[in-house]
């Protein structure tokens, strides 16, 4: 790769600002505590990453296509799990097959929904989650019930100093990017969102796609909230809010077009571990919750204005 | 003459009072004490805010865009109410105007760089929230008294919540769907080229709707101090999801311009209804929120039915 197209990749900014983030952090803390902040980055990007994969595929179907039911179930996903396996570590294999399977459940609603009723899929991803919202806390009862021991060790696992869980998620977007730049479906998913009607036209059967797109996203979320409760301890009701952010807002930095149609998976890791990494920086520099909100905002806003301009400059 | 009454496209305009009828019939007929000037004061007092923040909603729906962040700037204002405007009336006003401005700066924002509103939005409601917990950190603060005694009133016969919404819903349909100037604001929504040619600027008409929605953002939030006493930073989160359900109920669609301010304002107060609703059917509080998600699948299905029969004709 030359320079010139080195420079022109789309997830390269999210890497950057990363870097940036990271070094800044680094230079306040005069290098203190800098490997320990880069492996709990890891970590909670894992978790941002799996979310993110899904959301990535849904709105690369194009524009009005998102999926806002993720936190939802998440929630839903987790507390289900948490309490079947009711913290025995035999049940650990169970957990997990009910947690993929209330995914599925979930994505199939969610597509059954904008299919049967022709909604936007922003309203019926919106409507399904205030269903599964509900689920989530009546079955939950308000009840923490603890994960087993061996899927909380699991998650916090290291290998040479590199969270567990990290390495299984990079394998898990290393197989969805070629998924998504090797395989028919994966260029259906590119050239449905470029035009749908020219896909179909072209043989491509939409609805399938869609489907299958949609039953992927929440049946990842349903993952994430799995391994998201084991690993803090319990299943909360609130404990996917702040995907709903984070899975758009990791996809759109990452260089994936918020239009559709273009879509990359390195950008994902760049823009997780740059939003983490943000936030962590400006817990160093000593900054309130107010301030912290309120410069995350600025800045993720920040980055979608620079990207947008880079995006006319290189079509110009 | 039946016929006419009963074709789709009388329907499908009478969906969202006819979903809003049968919920109030079956609330009065579980709880006959509500039909009465008190028992709908207190059903209706929350939806007023509510009523606002939807239609604040619906001008950014109207030119096909989507704000995220509007629960958090309800939130915001409520602080802003229930501290500067109470100790520093014109301090605390004129914050309040620098947000609008502040939307109007968004609408502007959004349009000359292209940027999806979704994303800009989302980014705004971290802003939102944090500048709220900046100038509230604990629940707290006092609604000013002028606010406190206007949403508090009692006039004869009919109650506040009841002629605040009508007039709400009134002065927005006329002002919007009845006026010139409204033609050509949701003409942006509908064929924003065709406009631009015209020599209209898309740019000032996408400022307009914004600080439109800031302008009706503010009210809310200002409302529901008037009626909470108190606020805090999190008071409002759950209106972003609101707002766009109960435009959707009233009738309103995602692109094309096509609102209804009478509808955005019967929805709001058909999900604002909807938690009553329950708890009188002593169902459980868990599914309070699940049963306003149901109703907007149940009244989009009906919609759905309605177009369908319209296709037949």
């Amino acid at each position: 790769m030359s320079r010139a197209a080195i420079l022109r990749q789309p997830w390269l900014w999210a890497w950057v600002g990363a870097l940036a983030v990271w070094l800044a952090t680094a230079a306040f803390t005069g290098g203190t505590g800098s490997g320990q902040v880069i492996s709990a980055a890891l970590t909670f990007g894992a978790f941002f990453v799996i979310v993110a994969l899904g959301q990535m595929f849904v709105i690369t179907l194009g524009p009005g296509n998102v999926d806002l039911s993720i936190p939802a179930c998440m929630t839903l996903a987790g507390t289900v799990s948490m309490k079947i396996m009711d913290g025995a570590g035999a049940m650990i294999p169970v957990g997990l097959a009910v947690a993929v399977a209330v995914g599925l459940a979930v994505g199939v609603i969610n597509y059954t929904l904008i299919r049967a009723l022709r909604i936007p899929p922003i309203i019926a991803t919106l409507s399904s989650s205030f269903i599964f919202q509900s689920a989530a806390i009546w079955y939950n009862r308000g009840l923490r019930v603890k994960p087993p021991e061996a899927l909380g060790d699991f998650t916090t696992a290291k290998i040479a100093g590199m969270p567990f869980i990290a390495i299984l998620v990079i394998g898990l977007a290393v197989a969805m990017h070629i998924l998504l730049a090797r395989t028919i479906y994966g260029r259906s998913v590119l050239a449905i969102g470029q035009n749908m009607r020219a896909a179909g036209l072209a043989g491509i059967r939409v609805e399938r796609i869609r489907a299958i797109t949609y039953i992927m996203c929440a049946t990842l979320a349903g993952l994430c909230g799995y391994l998201l409760a084991a690993f803090s301890g319990g299943a909360a009701l609130n404990m996917g809010e702040e995907y709903l952010l984070s899975s758009i807002a990791v996809v759109v930095i990452g260089g994936t077009s918020v239009a559709g149609g273009f879509a990359n998976v390195p950008g994902l890791w760049g823009a997780a571990l740059f939003l983490f990494l943000l936030v962590t920086m400006l817990n160093t520099f000593g900054a309130g919750a107010g301030v912290r909100l309120v410069l995350t905002g600025l800045i993720i806003i920040g980055v979608i204005v620079a990207a947008s301009g880079g995006r006319h400059k290189r079509e110009g | 003459m039946i016929g006419a009454i009963f074709s789709p496209r009388v329907l499908r305009g009478l969906l969202p009072p006819l979903s809003l009828a049968v919920l109030l019939i079956s609330i009065f007929w579980l709880q006959p004490r509500t039909m009465s000037y008190f028992g709908l004061n207190l059903l209706l007092n929350l939806a007023v805010p509510i009523a606002l923040a939807t239609i604040a909603q619906m001008f950014i729906l109207c030119v096909n865009e989507l704000d995220l962040s509007i629960g958090g700037f309800v939130s915001l204002v409520a602080c802003i109410t229930a501290t500067w405007v109470q100790e520093t009336p014109l301090f605390g006003l004129l914050a309040l105007a620098a947000l609008i401005a502040a939307y109007a700066g968004l609408g502007a924002l959004i349009h000359i760089r292209q940027l999806p509103s979704i994303v800009v939005t989302l980014g705004m409601s971290f802003v939102w929230l944090g500048l709220a917990v900046l100038v509230l950190p604990t629940p707290g603060g006092k609604a000013p008294d002028w606010i406190r005694s206007l949403m508090t009133l009692k006039p004869p016969m009919i109650p506040f919540p009841i002629i605040a919404s009508v007039a709400l819903a009134l002065i927005v349909h006329v002002a919007l769907m009845r006026s010139a100037g409204g033609t050509v604001l949701r003409g942006a929504g509908g064929n924003p080229a065709a406009l631009a040619r015209a020599g209209w600027s898309i740019l000032r008409i996408k400022m307009t709707m914004f600080a439109l929605a800031g302008f009706f953002g503010v009210l809310s939030g200002m409302a529901l101090v008037g009626l909470t006493t108190s606020a805090d930073a999190n008071i409002a989160l759950r209106y972003t999801l609101l707002s766009i359900a109960g435009v959707i109920l009233g009738g309103g669609e995602f692109v094309g311009g096509r609102v209804s301010p009478i509808g955005a304002v019967i929805g709001a107060m058909t999900l604002a209804l909807a938690g009553s609703f329950l708890s009188f059917l002593r169902l459980n509080p868990d599914w309070q929120i699940g049963a306003q998600g149901a109703i907007l699948i149940i009244v989009l299905a009906l919609r759905l039915l309605i177009r369908q029969a319209e296709k037949r004709r």
